[in-house]
């Protein structure tokens, strides 16, 4: 573990293509590693310090995910993606996504309530096969009469009023409600470093749950538009 | 046997404050574990006080108190180095007498 | 009697509305816990812990006056805001609950795995949360100053960083996630800002903490534990080196900042 590194300027450009900024570089010069020994120091500390429990396993968990890579990276450094580079990640995220196969975007906003309303799910006291929660409020303002909202992410109340949808069924609203879907299922593919989970493509909502979340946020008659 | 009370008595003009942390469950009786089974009540019901060996307080508890319970009160006439003792009872018939000196 | 009841629901009626017109949540809920600090059971543990330092016990029917937690054998005063932080003994950076593991091994022989595959608030690993609230309470309101004079200390400060970006499980979350911005909030629950600048008795300067909804005692070992639960990750082992690199990061961003230790929480 203790070793000077006298390559350390060469080895700062490594493989994984970090590029850092000057005080992260001083900080890691007192540890007397490059960046890349402390890259793979945490990879095995990774190893060594998890195991798998109830329904959550280590090798799903870490699984080498070329978007949360990248990002962990850009954090780390201190430094965001390059426009060019979130493009990319978006792209690649945007392919996942999994559109309605009956056409269908809506459901009801009674249920979608419900869904935003549950953190259930995915965690190691939770059980398999049980339906997951949302996780909505924990983040996010959406109807008036719920206080207890979180605010790591932006208010979604009056999300259909502020976007003029009166009827989310008519050709002019639909790109609106396929970005709704979308955001929802994989919310990287417009935001490639989201801090919002990728509900859809990791399989934490099914395509009916979706439905009924665009209803909370889309139809007229939901009180988040009331 | 139950684990020891902290009891701190602080003499202030002619009383003295006393505070009292008690270490008990207090279950309710309403909770059931993961089994789906009741969880049994197990709550203090009585806590009496003493100054000098006289009762000052008595109290009757029942399951709306919380887990570990605080309770404060002002006892008149305790100067320092009075003894303050305190007992509690629970449902079980089990109890426990903590003391301290009022400083 | 009577006359006591209506004095006081006048003063009620008279007082309420003004007070409430003015109070935020966020006053309130700071005025409930400042009313929950008088009283803190977290004494009871501290009171415990003290008792199991002093306490011949184990194997070797020993106590742990003699523990080294960083500051020399049966040094309390101090040492908790120094931690984690390498020890040549074991050739390792060690935190408070896994360098009182060690000591509990060496000087009374007592089996680590006792604490590592125990349970929460049973047996050995119960006793190590009472024995760290009362070494915790030694150094209250004392400034954080964790060494990072050798070099395994400044690794794990590198590691711990990366580990508090790393994103993982099904919902991406990184510690950053929810404790990377100022002045954010899940639900109601207000949220530390981690990686930016540290405050006096918030973030890891505020555990171990006895938590009220549950009535249990918290050590910094049970609070990363359930963060990793609740961002889907999988279980870290008990003082594994992850959750100490963690604090090595977390507790060499708090320093200059008060412990409050022991603290309590909703």
């Amino acid at each position: 573990m203790t070793r000077k590194n006298t390559l350390r300027f060469s080895l700062a450009f490594s493989a994984a293509g970090l590029v850092l900024a000057g005080c992260a570089g001083s900080m890691q010069q007192g540890a007397g590693m490059t960046p890349a020994e402390l890259d793979a120091l945490t990879q095995k500390v990774v190893k060594e310090s998890f195991r798998d429990k109830g329904i959550v396993k280590v090798s799903q968990a870490f699984a080498d995910d070329p978007t949360t890579r990248a990002c962990d990276a850009s954090d780390v450094a201190g430094q965001p993606l390059s426009a060019e580079r979130a493009k990319e990640i978006e792209a690649l995220n945007m392919k996942t996504i999994r559109w309605p196969a009956d056409g269908k975007y809506l459901g009801d906003w009674k249920e979608g309530e419900k869904i935003a309303q549950s953190g259930r799910g995915r965690t190691w006291t939770d059980k398999a096969g049980a339906a997951n929660g949302g996780n909505c409020y924990n983040c996010h303002q959406i109807t008036k009469e719920e206080i207890s909202f979180g605010t790591i992410g932006p208010s979604l109340y009056n999300y259909g009023k502020i976007r003029g949808v009166t009827d989310p069924n008519s050709p002019q609203t639909l790109e609106i409600v396929k970005y709704t879907w979308g955001k929802i299922w994989n919310s990287k593919a417009y935001n490639a470093c989201s801090n919002m989970p990728r509900a859809g493509h990791a399989g934490i909502l099914d395509e009916n749950q979706v439905r009924h979340i665009v209803a909370l946020l889309l139809d007229p008659k939901s009180p988040v538009n009331r | 046997m139950a684990d020891p009370m902290r009891i701190r008595a602080q003499a202030s003009g002619g009383n003295a404050t006393v505070r009292v942390l008690m270490a008990h469950e207090m279950e309710t009786g309403q909770r059931k574990d993961a089994s789906g089974k009741t969880i049994p009540a197990w709550f203090i019901q009585e806590v009496t006080a003493s100054l000098n060996g006289k009762p000052v307080l008595t109290a009757e508890w029942g399951p709306a108190v919380s887990k570990n319970p605080f309770m404060q009160f002002t006892v008149k006439g305790a100067k320092a180095g009075d003894k303050i003792a305190v007992t509690w009872k629970d449902n079980r018939g089990d109890t426990r007498t903590d003391e301290a000196t009022v400083s | 009697m009577r006359k006591t009841t209506l004095c006081a629901v006048l003063a009620l009626a008279a007082f309420a509305p003004h007070a409430w017109a003015q109070k935020s949540t966020s006053d309130g809920i700071a005025e409930y816990r400042e009313m929950l600090q008088d009283g803190n059971p977290a004494e009871l543990f501290e009171a415990k812990g003290e008792d199991l330092w002093k306490q011949k016990r184990g194997p070797r029917k020993a106590s742990l006056e003699r523990c080294d937690l960083g500051k020399g054998p049966g040094v309390v005063k101090g040492a908790f805001v120094e931690l984690p932080r390498y020890f040549a003994d074991t050739g390792k950076v060690q935190d408070l609950e896994s360098r009182l593991v060690t000591c509990m091994s060496q000087l009374q022989g007592i089996d680590p795995k006792e604490v590592i595959d125990g349970a929460w608030g049973k047996g050995e690993r119960a006793n190590v949360t009472a024995l760290a609230t009362w070494v915790g309470s030694q150094s209250k309101d004392m400034k954080f100053n964790l060494p990072q004079s050798q070099q395994q200390e400044r690794a794990f400060y590198e590691v711990g960083k990366r580990l508090f970006f790393q994103r993982g499980g099904s919902h991406d979350f990184s510690c950053a996630s929810c404790h990377g911005e100022e002045g954010k909030r899940i639900r109601l629950q207000d949220l530390p800002h981690l990686s930016g600048k540290a405050e006096d008795g918030v973030g890891f300067a505020a555990w171990p903490a006895y938590r009220v909804s549950s009535g249990e005692m918290w050590t910094m070992q049970h609070r990363l534990n359930d963060c990793y639960r609740q961002q889907r990750f999988p279980e870290p082992i008990y003082a594994s080196d992850a959750t100490i690199a963690l604090g090595v990061y977390l507790g060499v961003n708090a320093r200059g900042t008060k412990s409050a230790v022991p603290a309590i929480k909703r």
